[in-house]
């Protein structure tokens, strides 16, 4: 079961605002979704190397050329916030 | 004994020498417009997807084997979730559980001249993330990511290091075999070479490890020594005035001469590694490992190694020719040409060398092919020039098209060798300075040198010394 | 020239068009027509797109003129709009991506542009895929053409009403768990989610990378197989596209089923499967076994834990995924935001409906330190032991089958309250998805007016199998042939 704290945690992490009203309803969610889950852990699954992808593993890797033209006035067209070819977000302190 | 004994660890990444990205075919080259060499791949827009650049795990297999590291067989990407400006996906694409190289080692020379070896736990590639510039937008930080999806070697070692001199000494050897190998060009002002150390202090006498903090930031050799030095000092202060080292990551601030906590970075992360299902795990064959090693050139520290046993260099001079592979190649195809190793090492390190500085050339603009230079020592040994004469030659061969033969031809170069040509000279020497002919008699044995510079004067230089030096022996003592 | 009698398949349009009874732009006036007339009520459409369609048909018809016509030049279809679509925005249903214009084209659709087919427009979906109904859309709940009150079901919900609405007679769609297999019984037409690797991925959104496939939905196998032939093909934009050698997958359309064995799964025909779904499916048994089909018990033990499983990696996976809406880039961005903390979380918390974020939270929960091998590690588990289940029944039989969907369409809004209760619509389907398999959906008859799905699962690269015995199949029944009735 999530408990809300957590819930808030799991918000900031993926970096979701989450309103104070929302979270009971959220972890109840949340909770039930894990419920459904939560029957797996009744399998053994002892020693059974995990499955990341469907097919065998198929080696493919490309040449080192470069192939990208530059479409830098594509690409600003469809940015909310630009200048001077510079992607802007509030000022960042280090 | 000192109380407190440094532990240091060293993360270098390696910047890769290829000419497309990681995962995207937009060009790696340096300094371009802002954005103009981010691609759609390189922004993370929708529905793009990650292709592995072949020649990135080439190289990555290069700096294994030049390690003496196992290379992973299967090796696997990874995702590491976290937001930042300069992280376009939310992700980097690291290697993770799975590196690509394991278990290597570097061999340092240290100063006593004993030989300690490092190990190197890891090496992993992964993408660069790109840039943020903060001192450009009123309230606001500019973002270029022309940098990001750059490919990387991650070198991690064990903690084996135990001073910033030992440490500096490592990452200048690392450095030295990247570049070799030709894997990084080495550029550490455009972060080609990048360093991060990982510092602790414990007593001498304890088995256990300190608390380590993480040093970023750490871009020339002299910051590195500057930075982990000043470290260890906060480190031993902060613990005899009773306080403890907290884990955390610190910035060097090369204007302050200080490293300071990076508290953006405190927020409790948790990076939620998974493996990147866009990228199917790399898997290396035998026949793979077995062509890059075939491929592998002799290595600077076997090289100066055989330098040193084989041509009777010393050290110094076996360092200087083996440290840069072309360098290296020129050397040994001119003493192999010539036929004298010795003689080889003199011309390079002396007048090619400094031909190259006044010049301000890189190696690989040099004007005198080895087959030139060999010409022009053969004619040394078979006393066509003498060695000062070979010097004039040489610099109208790094001038010019001509091989040396030419030149002294064309210039009347060749060396006198004619005794009885030579004996007049050395008698009207004799006749015409009886003052010093008294002076010699009479036991001033140094007065020599002047009678043989006078005869080379007169010959303008191109008389065989060694005759001449006979001769006015012979003269003086009848 | 205006007719009303146009065929209702790719096949039947393609022959009309070579044989010169009408022209691409008189077939696209058609579409366009109906979609105007009939879409309303259904909302299958994010978006038509009335001048490049005529262009893209006249160009089709000029092409024709130079005897350079392809089977499918000049038909009209829809993108699934999951497909980017260079110059024409791609919304994924999602408010974050309400003003998108890619600035490049999905393979897919590049693929289809090439053999000529003319995109009329984009169709409604879940938001990012998320859903088994269509209801998350940012664009509201597309409808079921068999009864406005019932949903399509989704992802793909607006490409299924819209095949099923006799709107476009062929359009794509994408399946991470179902989303192909679902909306297509429910709607009542044919859809195929091909073995993952087949289509390349790129240009479409990424739901959960591992599990994402794009295939085709239309009325019947035939056509499946025509436009899967120009859709499929190793890409180098896809380092997870597979190299497998091309084949025509009309070719072995008409071959017939002698031989051929079927595995029934007992676990897929337990007593939890409704005997109102269970009479159609038997019924169509009988008919491959008059075919020549064997058909055979089988067992898939691991199957049961496939919802688990699938919701753990699909969220472990979109959490990740969907990382990149962060507002700098592209997208949905907040006004005047605060600081680059309030600019990320607000961008994403107004940017995203509430089934994505709680797929991102599961997701991001299932991959945290101390959760990340009860959870995501254990699916992976369970997700090898589910495809091996696969691989040893495929040793004993060709095909599996068994019911698409566990009820018909469900009413609009009955679901929406319990996401547990949405999930367990794909209790079928995301099996097939997890192992990588492919997977489809024929009309196998009706409940109470509402369709009912067979669905049929292959293997691995076997798509040729599945789309046979499904073409053999319709030849002898007319499920597929029924048409829902619209009102004007």
């Amino acid at each position: 079961m999530l408990e809300e704290a957590q819930v808030q945690t799991l918000a900031r992490l993926a970096r979701i605002a989450v309103e104070p009203a929302e979270l009971p309803v959220l972890a109840a969610q949340l909770s039930r979704i894990l419920t459904l889950v939560e029957a797996m852990e009744a399998v053994d699954t002892s020693g059974v190397e995990p499955l990341a992808h469907p097919l065998e593993p198929v080696p493919r890797r490309r040449p080192d050329t470069v192939t990208e033209i530059d479409q830098r006035e594509q690409f600003a067209a469809i940015a909310p916030a630009m200048a001077e070819g510079h992607y802007l977000v509030p000022r960042v302190i280090e | 004994m000192p109380r407190w004994q440094p532990v240091i660890g060293l993360e270098i990444h390696v910047q890769l020498s290829t000419e497309s990205k990681i995962f995207s075919g937009a060009s790696t080259a340096f300094g371009a417009e802002p954005n103009s060499q981010a691609c759609a791949v390189d922004l993370g827009l929708p529905g793009v997807l990650p292709v592995l650049n072949e020649r990135a795990v080439a190289l990555a297999i290069r700096f294994g084997l030049a390690i003496g590291a196992s290379i992973a067989e299967r090796s696997v990407f990874a995702r590491k979730n976290y937001f930042y400006p300069d992280l376009p996906k939310g992700y980097q694409i690291s290697q993770y559980a799975e590196p690509i190289v394991n278990h290597g080692r570097l061999c340092l020379t240290l100063p006593s001249g004993e030989e300690k070896e490092i190990r190197i736990l890891r090496a992993h590639l992964e993408e660069d993330a790109g840039k943020s510039v903060h001192d450009l937008f009123p309230g606001q930080s500019g973002i270029d990511l022309n940098r990001a999806g750059t490919p990387l070697l991650e070198v991690v070692t064990e903690p084996d290091l135990s001073s910033a001199a030992e440490a500096v000494q490592y990452m200048r050897t690392l450095h030295t075999l990247v570049r070799f190998i030709g894997i990084c060009d080495g550029n550490m002002q455009e972060g080609s070479f990048r360093c991060d150390a990982n510092v602790s202090v414990k007593p001498a006498d304890s088995p256990t490890l300190g608390t380590r903090a993480e040093i970023k930031n750490l871009n020339s050799f002299r910051f590195v020594e500057r930075a982990i030095n000043h470290e260890i000092e906060r480190q031993i202060e902060l613990l005899e005035s009773g306080g403890k080292v907290v884990q955390e990551t610190r910035l060097y601030d090369p204007d302050r001469d200080e490293t300071r906590s990076m508290r953006s970075k405190e927020d409790a992360h948790d990076y939620r590694y998974f493996p990147d299902p866009d990228l199917l795990p790399i898997v290396i064959s035998a026949d793979e490992i077995a062509a890059a090693r075939a491929a592998l050139p002799e290595l600077p520290q076997q090289r100066e190694a055989r330098y040193l046993r084989e041509f009777g260099l010393n050290r110094e001079e076996a360092e200087a020719l083996s440290s840069e592979l072309p360098v290296a190649e020129y050397f040994e195809a001119l003493a192999a040409q010539c036929g004298d190793a010795r003689q080889a090492a003199n011309w390079v390190s002396g007048e090619v060398f400094a031909a190259l500085n006044r010049d301000a050339l890189p190696f690989s603009e040099i004007r005198v092919s080895s087959g030139r230079l060999a010409g022009l020592l053969t004619r040394i040994q078979d006393q066509t020039v003498s060695n000062s004469m070979a010097k004039q030659v040489f610099e109208a061969m790094w001038q010019g098209p001509e091989d040396a033969d030419a030149i002294i031809e064309a210039r009347g170069l060749r060396q006198v060798t004619d005794s009885g040509e030579i004996e007049a000279l050395v008698d009207a020497v004799i006749s015409e300075n009886p003052d010093q002919v008294a002076q010699f008699r009479a036991g001033k044995d140094k007065v020599f040198g002047f009678f043989v510079g006078q005869v080379m004067k007169r010959s303008k230089g191109k008389a065989n010394p060694q005759t001449v030096n006979d001769l006015v022996v012979s003269k003086l003592k009848t | 020239m205006s007719r009303q009698d146009y065929p209702s398949t790719v096949a039947g349009l393609s022959a009309g068009l070579a044989r010169g009874e009408f022209s691409s732009r008189e077939l696209v006036a058609h579409c366009l027509a109906r979609i105007r007339r009939q879409d309303a009520a259904l909302n299958s459409f994010i978006m038509v797109i009335e001048d490049r369609a005529f262009a893209a048909a006249d160009a089709a018809d000029a092409r024709r003129r130079a005897g350079e016509a392809g089977p499918l030049t000049g038909i009209p279809y829809a993108n699934k709009d999951i497909f980017c679509t260079k110059g024409v925005r791609t919304t994924c249903a999602s408010r974050m991506l309400d003003n998108f214009i890619a600035p490049y084209d999905a393979t897919v659709v590049s693929r289809l542009a090439e053999a000529g087919m003319v995109m009329v427009g984009k169709t409604n979906m879940d938001e990012f895929a998320m859903g088994s109904s269509n209801e998350t859309s940012y664009y509201g709940p597309c409808r079921n053409p068999w009864g406005v009150t019932r949903v399509p079901g989704g992802s793909s919900g607006g490409s299924a009403s819209a095949v099923a609405a006799r709107l476009v007679p062929f359009a794509t769609g994408t399946d991470t768990g179902g989303s192909i297999r679902l909306p297509a019984a429910y709607c009542g037409i044919s859809g195929l989610k091909p073995t993952y690797g087949r289509v390349s991925r790129y240009g479409m959104v990424a739901f959960a990378s591992s599990l994402d496939q794009a295939g085709p939905m239309a009325l019947t196998a035939e056509d499946l197989a025509l436009t899967l032939n120009a859709m499929c093909g190793v890409d180098a934009r896809d380092g997870t596209s597979a190299d497998v050698p091309a084949e025509d997958f009309s070719r072995s359309l008409a071959e017939p089923l002698t031989g051929l064995r079927i595995g029934l799964p007992r676990e897929f025909f337990d007593a939890s499967l409704s005997p109102a779904i269970a009479a159609p499916l038997q019924a169509a048994i009988r008919v491959l076994e008059q075919l020549g089909a064997r058909c055979m018990e089988v067992s898939l033990p691991t199957t049961r834990h496939a919802i688990p499983a699938y919701y753990i990696i699909a969220s472990a996976e979109c959490s990740s995924n969907l990382s990149r809406y962060d507002g700098v880039r592209f997208g949905h961005r907040c006004e005047a935001p605060r600081d680059l903390n309030d600019l990320y979380t607000r961008s994403r918390a107004e940017g995203f409906g509430a089934e994505v974020k709680r797929r991102i939270l599961m997701g991001t929960y299932a991959l945290s330190t101390g959760y990340y091998d009860a959870y995501y590690a254990k699916a992976q588990q369970l997700r090898r032991l589910i495809r091996d289940d696969f691989i040893r029944v495929f040793n004993e039989v060709d095909v599996i089958l068994g019911p698409t969907a566990p009820t018909t369409a469900f009413g609009v809004g009955q679901k929406t309250a319990d996401p547990v209760e949405m999930y367990l619509s794909d209790i079928y389907t995301t099996a097939v998805n997890l192992a990588g398999l492919p997977g489809l959906s024929v009309p196998a008859g009706f409940v109470d007016g509402l369709p009912v799905g067979l669905q049929m699962i292959g293997r691995h690269f076997d798509e040729a199998t599945l789309l046979k015995v499904a073409n053999r199949f319709q030849l002898e029944t007319d499920w597929h042939q029924h048409a829902p009735t619209l009102k004007d």
